[in-house]
């Protein structure tokens, strides 16, 4: 009788295997924090020695102990910039559309195809469109609107596909008192359904944005990778931008210049930090607050 | 503004009122509508842009001559439009970056979802968005100088531009979109599926893999189709740390070139617009859209198609 009660060889294996498939799983996921952790490491411990005051305020230089990311900063500050104003708008109000006029049609489904498929199109495409539409076809030549409005094109599905999620969220009750009130459905919108999903907006848009502002491949396809020693006052300059300096200086075979590149790696993740760490607080608030 | 919300008690006049008010309603509607409809007009224009310099280039080579034609030379005579070494170059990076990314990728996604506490997930989830969040020129940086030198200590014989680092990396990138994407697919699978299977006395692997993983099918090919997707199309990777020499091998450890990188290739030199090398751009830019199009198009259809509905 106790042969019946002990645990089989059957029984042990299959635990063993549970085991070592849990095991298995953890390991591989903690893997991915080492691997963050070592790219951190690296890049902090390569570019720490170049990281000074004088490294943010000088222009970029053909020798590495004067070379400086100043330009590059301003032409990424105006970049996003106009990104944001052009984007953002248009985003919101694409999604707003979709998520509360929209009915099921032919045409909305394949608005709803269009922007599933945008959203993976490689980024290179985006700026071999840049360079046709706008560089060529606008003639508004290698300058940062020609950038930004490529960025905005790249960015866009994401923020449509965020907003329209944080629009979803708000309780049709709300939009049911307001109609109830007599309000007209954009009243409606504008007063209630907007505010309500607003936190959601900015986080997505947040994280939007802290995409646009590492996309590299898209402003070498417009020409942004240029000596540029002075910053941008309009959007019609050229410009360059952190990513593109970084590349810049890591296409050189040089020791130094790859340095150069990882401390200009380490403000780039920085403030890319920031951005993640502002639009992660706003997304636990806003939940907090729902609940 | 606070005025035109509440209606206003009917006097001679209202019925303008009323009409301007449902006008204004509907001009705003056709603007929102007008942004919505924006992204067809994004994806109609790549395709002209794409398809409008492709046939100016195909006028000169034989569309059989560039698909098919084992040389890739176009900047250097004699020249030759086989597009084979590109794609052969990219179709290395997205294999070896698979290898990386699927199975880390649906390991922690299974982790995250089947076995992590809240505290646990609370520390992975952000990881894997900081992760998926690092810029790829950065991916490159750590390709070309941390990566590819670990691989010359123990293969001495590597090039330093070669396709092995940059398919890590890529994996790497991709790593964070399968975990994220499978994670939310195995966490579709109701709760009651696992309770049954526990109650038929199944171990946590088993009600893993027998369960919840087959429940999960459709979210995560779906997931591997668009991380695959995104490793054709990454970039920036590849231009630093795989090199820019068209070549069909098989050997990981050789200097390559992928399409995306041929394409910023091209951009950084002075090509003038309308010769036969600027052309190339859009031919292959053509070429990558249209596989990642295919890709996309598939992963929302196998989405739809296969989606187990569970009430």
């Amino acid at each position: 009788m106790t042969a019946l009660l002990a645990p089989s060889d059957n029984l042990r294996r299959r635990k063993r295997w549970a085991s070592a498939f849990r095991t298995l799983c953890a390991a591989l996921t903690w893997f991915c924090l080492v691997l963050l952790a070592v790219l951190l490491v690296h890049a902090t411990r390569e570019g720490l020695p170049w990281l000074d005051v004088q490294f943010l305020r000088e222009f970029p230089s053909r020798f590495p102990e004067r070379a400086g990311i100043k330009s590059a900063l301003w032409g990424t500050l105006w970049l996003i910039g106009l990104t944001a104003v052009i984007s953002i708008p248009v985003g919101v109000a694409g999604a707003i559309y979709l998520e509360e006029y929209a009915k099921r049609s032919r045409l909305n489904a394949i608005i709803d195809v269009s922007i599933a498929n945008l959203a993976g199109v490689p980024s290179i495409v985006y700026g071999i469109l840049g360079l046709a539409i706008f560089v060529r076809f606008l003639a508004l030549g290698r300058s940062v609107l020609a950038g930004a409005l490529t960025m905005s094109l790249l960015i866009l599905p994401i923020i449509i596909i965020s907003a329209r999620e944080a629009l979803r969220a708000v309780p049709n009750s709300i939009r049911g008192a307001s109609y109830a009130l007599g309000a007209t459905q954009w009243l409606t919108i504008r007063h209630h359904v907007l505010p309500a999903a607003l936190p959601g907006i900015l986080t997505g848009t947040i994280l939007a944005l802290s995409r646009a502002i590492g996309e590299t491949a898209p402003l070498i396809m417009i020409g942004a990778l240029t000596y540029v020693a002075f910053t941008p006052t309009g959007p019609m300059d050229a410009f360059t931008a952190l990513p593109i300096q970084i590349f810049n200086w890591v296409s050189r075979p040089q020791q130094e210049f790859h340095e150069l590149a990882a401390a200009g790696i380490v403000v780039l993740l920085t403030i890319l930090l920031l951005m993640n760490a502002t639009a992660v607080i706003m997304r636990q608030r806003a939940q907090r607050n729902r609940s | 503004m606070s005025a035109e919300s509440w209606p206003a008690p009917r006097a001679p006049g209202t019925l303008d009122r009323k009409h301007s008010r449902r006008w204004r309603e509907e001009a705003i509607k056709g603007v929102l509508f007008v942004c919505a409809v924006l992204s067809v007009i994004v994806t109609a224009a790549i395709i002209a842009v794409l398809a409008g310099e492709a046939v100016a280039f195909f006028r000169h080579v034989p569309v059989w001559d560039f698909l098919f034609g084992t040389r890739w030379t176009p900047l250097l005579e004699p020249r030759s439009f086989g597009i084979l070494p590109l794609v052969g170059g990219t179709f290395m990076i997205v294999v070896g970056a698979a290898l990386i990314g699927v199975p880390i990728g649906l390991a922690s996604a299974v982790y995250m979802s089947e076995y992590a506490s809240t505290r646990a997930r609370s520390i992975v989830k952000p990881i894997l968005e900081i992760l998926a969040g690092i810029p790829t020129v950065v991916y490159g940086y750590f390709a070309l100088t941390f990566v590819t030198p670990l691989f010359r200590v123990v293969l001495p014989q590597t090039n330093i531009f070669n396709a092995a680092s940059a398919a890590v990396v890529v994996g790497i990138m991709i790593l964070p979109m399968v975990a994220s994407l499978c994670d939310d697919a195995l966490r579709a699978v109701p709760e009651s599926l696992r309770d049954g299977a526990y109650a038929l006395g199944a171990t946590p692997f088993e009600v893993s893999t027998r369960v919840v993983i087959p429940g999960a099918l459709s979210g995560i090919v779906a997931s591997f189709v668009l991380a695959l997707s995104r490793a054709v199309g990454e970039t920036m990777a590849v231009t630093i740390a795989a090199g820019a020499t068209p070549k069909l091998t098989v050997n990981p450890l050789e200097s390559i070139q992928t399409m995306t990188a041929y394409i910023v290739q091209v951009s950084l030199g002075d090509t003038p617009a309308g010769t036969v090398e600027y052309q190339t751009l859009f031919a292959v830019g053509a070429l990558l859209f249209a596989i990642t199009l295919t890709a996309n198009l598939a992963a929302i259809r196998i989405l739809r198609r296969f989606r187990e509905v569970y009430e």
